[in-house]
């Protein structure tokens, strides 16, 4: 899975693509541990952009949720950006909407993380 | 066979409350508003069509006890939780004096799963015969120390029925009064076992008492085989799939999202979710029986996955 990224002044977007299941779960923590040492590093929030992503299964939740423990021990923080209705559900069902905090847009997001974030995302 | 579910509830028994009752009898009458009834059996057949089960009925608060009916004249049943004193009492009525013949299977010795033994009323009539299988070595100091002194009144060795205890090797099929059985080790502290029952060409699986890790793909590799094709299989949903990998990692127990995704795997026909969490209300466990259904819709590959709550009272043909 491609893990596009982009730097908005404190925080860096990440938008994970396609189907995050049993499959490919492992790749997904291999790319992710980068930015999560990045993010504990230079103070970054990190934010993910869901909206290329199609179908989420447990170990893909999984996923999602060794990232925020370990965001969290870091003193960092992880929100979710832009589901799609079906992964938005999933999340709901598997009461992943209590782990993360979810925003409509990317933009709602880094709004919520910091104005100077916003700003840049605003800037383009 | 038949499947007939006697305790439902994880952990500790649970009682509906009078407050419960209050406001289920209240919101059905708000919304049966502007109806009137000549008859209760027309109010009762209204109740029946339009209402919430979790406003008619409960969920039940009896812990764990399946009865598994094959059609034969001996018992089967997983597991004596609360739900063995009812079970008992429909035993000691259908047998009508004739002396029983029950074939237990436990998962495990914890307290929940033991603690109907003492009110299981066939145990104290003599001539009945009570086969407790299980694959644990504490399988009948468990069972002793729940009676012993000073924790309850009868002794087990002042029992009346003829109790035996049969141990049984996981991963192998035995043959128990015509039933094939096969116990699988599963993740609990202290393990527990699941079983699958074979009988004249159906399946049924009992499984609780069993926590899943995503990361160990060997682990669900076997569960897979274990439910291979199964026409029911019984499950411990007990948590949230993020509760269950988070706060509650290592409680030994799993989520509704794991057992569809198993189920799925599995070719499995009909998921009943079971162990209940205690501290939901009945609304709750209807809501999260609702969202398994659909999270079934969302993930349904070729064939879909019948999805149930199991409660006290209710009976299944396999
Ligand atoms: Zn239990
Ligand atoms: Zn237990």
């Amino acid at each position: 899975m491609p893990l596009a990224h982009r730097l908005y002044d404190s925080a860096l977007v990440l938008a994970p693509s396609g189907r995050l299941d049993h499959d490919n779960c492992e790749a997904f923590r291999e790319e992710l541990a980068p930015f999560l040492e990045r993010s504990a590093k230079e103070r970054l929030a990190i934010v993910l952009d869901l909206a290329g992503l199609e179908y989420v299964s447990s170990a893909g939740l999984r996923c999602f949720m060794l990232a925020a423990k370990q965001a969290k021990a870091q003193n960092s923080r992880i929100v979710i950006a832009a589901m799609q209705p079906v992964v938005s559900e999933i999340f709901q069902i598997a009461r992943f909407n209590l782990v993360f905090d979810a925003f409509p847009k990317v933009r709602d997001a880094l709004a919520a993380l910091s104005p100077a974030a916003a700003a840049a995302f605003d800037r383009g | 066979m038949r499947v007939r579910f006697w305790g439902t509830r994880g952990s500790i028994p649970v009682a509906l409350t009078s407050a419960d009752i209050r406001d289920k009898v209240a919101e059905a009458l708000y919304r049966a508003q502007g109806r009137s009834f000549a008859s209760v059996g027309e109010a009762y057949d209204y109740a029946v069509a339009h209402l919430d089960f979790s406003l008619t009925h409960t969920f039940g608060g009896h812990s764990p006890c399946v009865e598994i009916e094959n059609g034969g004249d001996e018992y089967f049943v997983c597991d004596m939780g609360s739900g063995a004193r009812p079970f008992g009492a429909h035993v000691l009525a259908r047998q009508s004096g004739r002396p029983a013949s029950v074939n237990v299977f436990m998962s495990h010795v914890h307290w929940d799963h033991i603690m109907g033994f003492p009110f299981f009323g066939p145990a104290y009539a003599a001539g009945t015969r009570i086969r407790i299988h299980g694959c644990h070595d504490t399988l009948e100091h468990a069972f002793r120390l729940q009676q012993a002194p000073p924790c309850f009144p009868v002794e087990f060795s002042q029992l009346a029925a003829q109790i035996e205890f049969v141990k049984l090797a996981p991963g192998r099929s035995h043959e128990v009064s015509g039933v094939q059985v096969t116990p699988a080790p599963q993740m609990h502290s202290g393990d527990s076992y699941g079983y699958r029952f074979e009988h004249g060409g159906k399946s049924f699986v009992y499984t609780t008492d069993s926590e899943h890790k995503l990361e160990n793909r060997a682990q669900t590799d076997r569960f897979v085989r274990f439910f291979h094709g199964a026409d029911v299989v019984v499950f411990d949903a007990m948590y949230s799939l993020a509760d269950a990998i988070s706060v509650k990692a290592d409680w030994g127990h799993s989520s509704n999202i794991i057992g569809v995704e198993l189920c799925q795997m599995a070719r499995v026909k009909h998921l009943v979710l079971f162990h209940h969490e205690p501290a939901y209300d009945d609304a709750t466990i209807e809501s999260v029986l609702r969202e398994t259904r659909r999270f079934e819709e969302l993930t349904r590959g070729a064939r879909a996955l019948q999805i149930s709550a199991a409660y006290d009272g209710l009976e299944l043909d396999v």
